[in-house]
């Protein structure tokens, strides 16, 4: 790695909560763990001597359970809170180092953060607060309004700038949280489980527009999770937490391949045996598909050919999943020059809601053929389809026995 | 019973030894304050009372909505017409006056209290006392330093009616979420940014809350200093119980109500006029 490619760079950084950090630190050097040094000094490790380099124009993605010290070893990055031992060195500068001057231009213009739980000042709209990084840069009003608008219309907010942050639903709150930051144009952005508090289909739809914006913009973002597939889905690289310790760094695949302990194993495979992959992730956003009143057999069948899919999804006016509908049926009804395809469509089959895991939905496909139709809870509306391989491929993760176990099981019920 | 400790004596002592040495400052005090008091109090007797009226009830229809609009002018109509406007408007201008005093000590202390525990654990015992301390003990102190009027009146006052507004200052600063302050200091915000941008803004209801007490407070101490000639409504009570008057006892003490309700109602609808603007916005969206 060129040394002129690292925008961050912590060195043997080590923070510890408590009174006696002196005490704590020497075990620490000596190889203590947490536990023990929370036993002797009643002094909480929150990281414990990391190291990691985080490469300009990247999105490196901390990873770890509750409490492994993800979060405390973000706000060491812009020093939120002071690393009892180590650097961190930003654009080569030793921000530990620096006074307190400095220290507000680096996280003036430097780095922006944005929060678990948007942090917006409920009493300003969503332009102002969208603006607060200026304003407490003390640019003049008029230029950080200008600035802030365009901010916002870049996370697709544009026509709201006048709520309140009350006025707006989680998501959208935290697009004012995302444009806030982008607002202060900084060339890192920490982002503390910036979407965790967010419904499965909101995040992952932050989650696509997160990488979009990053293909324009091309900043260094430090990202916490601890969600193993939005890991996987936004890091370049991943750094995997455990009791403030750096577990392993690097691509997904090589942490799913190559996992470096144990713990990291059990990880893994924990994440995706309870599987947090669900329907919602995985399916395939609108689907072509036929609509009852209005597609007849010829039309069905034009589009099946466009398709190149043997069976496509019905749905009536309202857009409520009400089968799928197979080409030879399709083939039937048009040589019994059938009006309607009414009669032909498959509605024994599955259907799931988003929230439903790939371990939920693997015994489904025993059963039948088709995809499984992943509809809305409230409305019975069609939002996409899983298709078989992808759960296919999913499941690959398992063990063998695993699926055949869960296939028994399937077939016993 | 015999006394065993002489508390008492000691805090004679020490009132003595400031009367003493201290003289100057507190007749500088005594003619800054009088001054004051008698110039709010000249601005509101000279002013008609229909003038007054008006921008009352202007003030509370806009803030406070109609009902109270309605109450305020007739209740304060009311009053002129039983021939206590000029004492109102006394007990008035000492009110103004105490409150602006109390805040002004009030909402730095409230604010250091709030960043600071042990300030806070300091001010909490020392605000118990003064809460729960008869209120009539301030008059005391008031009369040996500044002996009888308008002034002491207020001392006594301010003392009695600052400890809400610390309370609540403090209550409402601490109540600002940890993460939005932490939002602000990521974003490089210094110590004062976060104070007036952050937590004041968002304590602020509470901090009216505090100020609305203290005004009620005021006006409750106000009339007991009626007892070492502030003047105002407190005298006429303080009359028609001497001479044991019931009329001028319950016209004087329904004028006391009157005004209570006025400067209740108003300034707690300044505390929730922000408020209610967000909720009746948020109400607009959702019927969208
Ligand atoms: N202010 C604090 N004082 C004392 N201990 C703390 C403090 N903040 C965090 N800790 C401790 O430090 C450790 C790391 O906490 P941290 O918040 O960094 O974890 P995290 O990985 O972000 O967890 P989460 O997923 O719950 O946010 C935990 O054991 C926590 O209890
Ligand atoms: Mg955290």
């Amino acid at each position: 790695m060129d040394a002129g490619d690292i925008k961050i760079e912590v060195k043997e950084l080590s923070l510890i909560f408590g009174k006696k950090k002196a005490q704590a630190l020497k075990m620490l050097e000596q190889g203590a763990g947490k536990a023990e040094i929370l036993e002797k000094t009643r002094c909480t490790v929150g990281v414990n001597k990391a190291n990691l380099q985080i490469k300009t124009g990247e999105i490196f993605v901390i990873m770890g359970l509750s409490g492994s010290g993800k979060s405390t070893l973000l706000r060491c990055l812009n020093r939120l809170i002071s690393p009892t031992a180590g650097d961190v060195i930003v654009n080569k500068v030793n921000i530990t180092k620096e006074d307190n001057k400095a220290l507000l231009e680096t996280r003036r213009i430097e780095m922006s953060m944005v929060f678990q739980k948007f942090a917006l000042l409920p009493h300003r709209t969503v332009l102002e607060n969208a603006a607060f990084g200026l304003e407490i840069r003390g640019e003049d009003k008029e230029q950080r309004l200008q600035v802030a608008q365009e901010a916002l219309e870049s996370v697709g907010l544009k026509g709201f700038e006048n709520q309140l942050p009350s006025q707006l639903s989680g998501g959208m709150q935290q697009r004012v949280g995302l444009a806030r930051a982008l607002a202060n144009n900084p060339e890192v952005l920490l982002m503390d489980e910036a979407f965790s508090a967010l419904d499965p289909l909101i995040k992952s739809d932050m989650q696509d527009e997160l990488i979009e914006l990053q293909e324009k913009l091309k900043k260094t973002i430090v990202f916490i999770t601890h969600d193993l597939d939005e890991a996987i889905k936004l890091g370049d690289r991943i750094a995997i937490m455990k009791d403030g310790v750096i577990e392993q760094i690097g691509t997904a695949e090589d942490i799913l391949k190559k996992p470096a302990s144990d713990y990291v194993k059990a990880f893994v495979e924990k994440v995706d045996r309870k599987a947090i992959i669900t329907a919602g992730s995985l399916m395939f956003r609108k689907p072509n598909t036929v609509t009852l009143e209005k597609d007849g057999p010829e039309s069905v069948l034009r589009k099946i050919r466009e398709s190149a899919f043997e069976v496509l999804p019905v749905i009536n006016k309202n857009k409520v999943f009400e089968g799928f509908i197979w080409l030879p049926e399709v083939l039937k009804a048009k040589k019994q020059n059938a009006e309607s395809i009414k009669d032909f469509i498959t509605t024994t089959c599955p259907s799931v809601y988003p929230e439903v895991t790939v371990e939920e939905m693997l015994p489904l496909i025993t059963n039948t053929k088709s995809s499984i139709a992943v509809v809305d809870e409230a409305t019975g509306r069609l939002l996409g389809v899983v298709t078989q391989t992808s759960l296919v491929i999913e499941s690959t993760r398992f063990n063998k026995e695993e699926i055949v176990e869960l296939k028994e099981q399937a077939s016993e019920q | 019973m015999e006394k065993i400790i002489n508390i008492g004596e000691y805090i004679e002592l020490a009132v003595d030894w400031l009367t003493d040495n201290f003289a100057p400052v507190f007749d500088l005090i005594k003619n800054v304050g009088n001054t004051s008091i008698e110039g709010i109090e000249w601005l509101l007797v000279t002013t008609p009372f229909y003038v007054v009226i008006a921008l009352i009830g202007l003030l509370a229809l806009f803030k406070a909505g109609r009902g109270v609009a309605i109450f305020s002018a007739c209740g304060l109509l009311l009053i002129y017409l039983m021939g206590f406007w000029v004492e109102t408007m006394e007990s008035m201008a000492l009110i103004v006056f105490s409150t602006v005093i109390a805040l002004v000590q009030a909402l730095p202390l409230g604010i250091w209290a709030a960043k600071s525990e042990r300030v806070e654990r300091i001010i909490r015992p020392v605000l118990d006392l003064m809460q729960t301390m008869p209120a009539f003990v301030y008059l005391i102190p008031a009369v040996l330093f500044f002996s009888i009027g308008k002034l002491p009146g207020a001392f006594a006052t301010v003392i009695f009616a600052m400890p809400p507004a610390v309370r609540l200052t403090a209550l409402g600063i601490k109540q600002v979420p940890a993460d939005i302050k932490e939002a602000a200091r990521a974003f490089g915000a210094t110590n004062k940014q976060i104070l007036f941008k952050v937590e004041l803004p968002l304590a602020l209801n509470t901090i009216l809350a505090g100020v609305n007490q203290t005004i009620m407070m005021a006006l409750s101490m106000v009339v007991i200093a009626g007892m070492i000639a502030a003047g105002g409504l407190g005298e006429k009570v303080l009359e028609g119980i001497n001479n044991l008057d019931i009329g001028l006892g319950f016209e004087s003490g329904l004028a006391v109500v009157i005004l209570a309700i006025v400067l209740d109602r108003i300034t707690q609808a300044l505390g929730q006029s922000n408020k209610k603007k967000v909720v009746s916005l948020s109400n607009i969206f959702k019927r969208k």
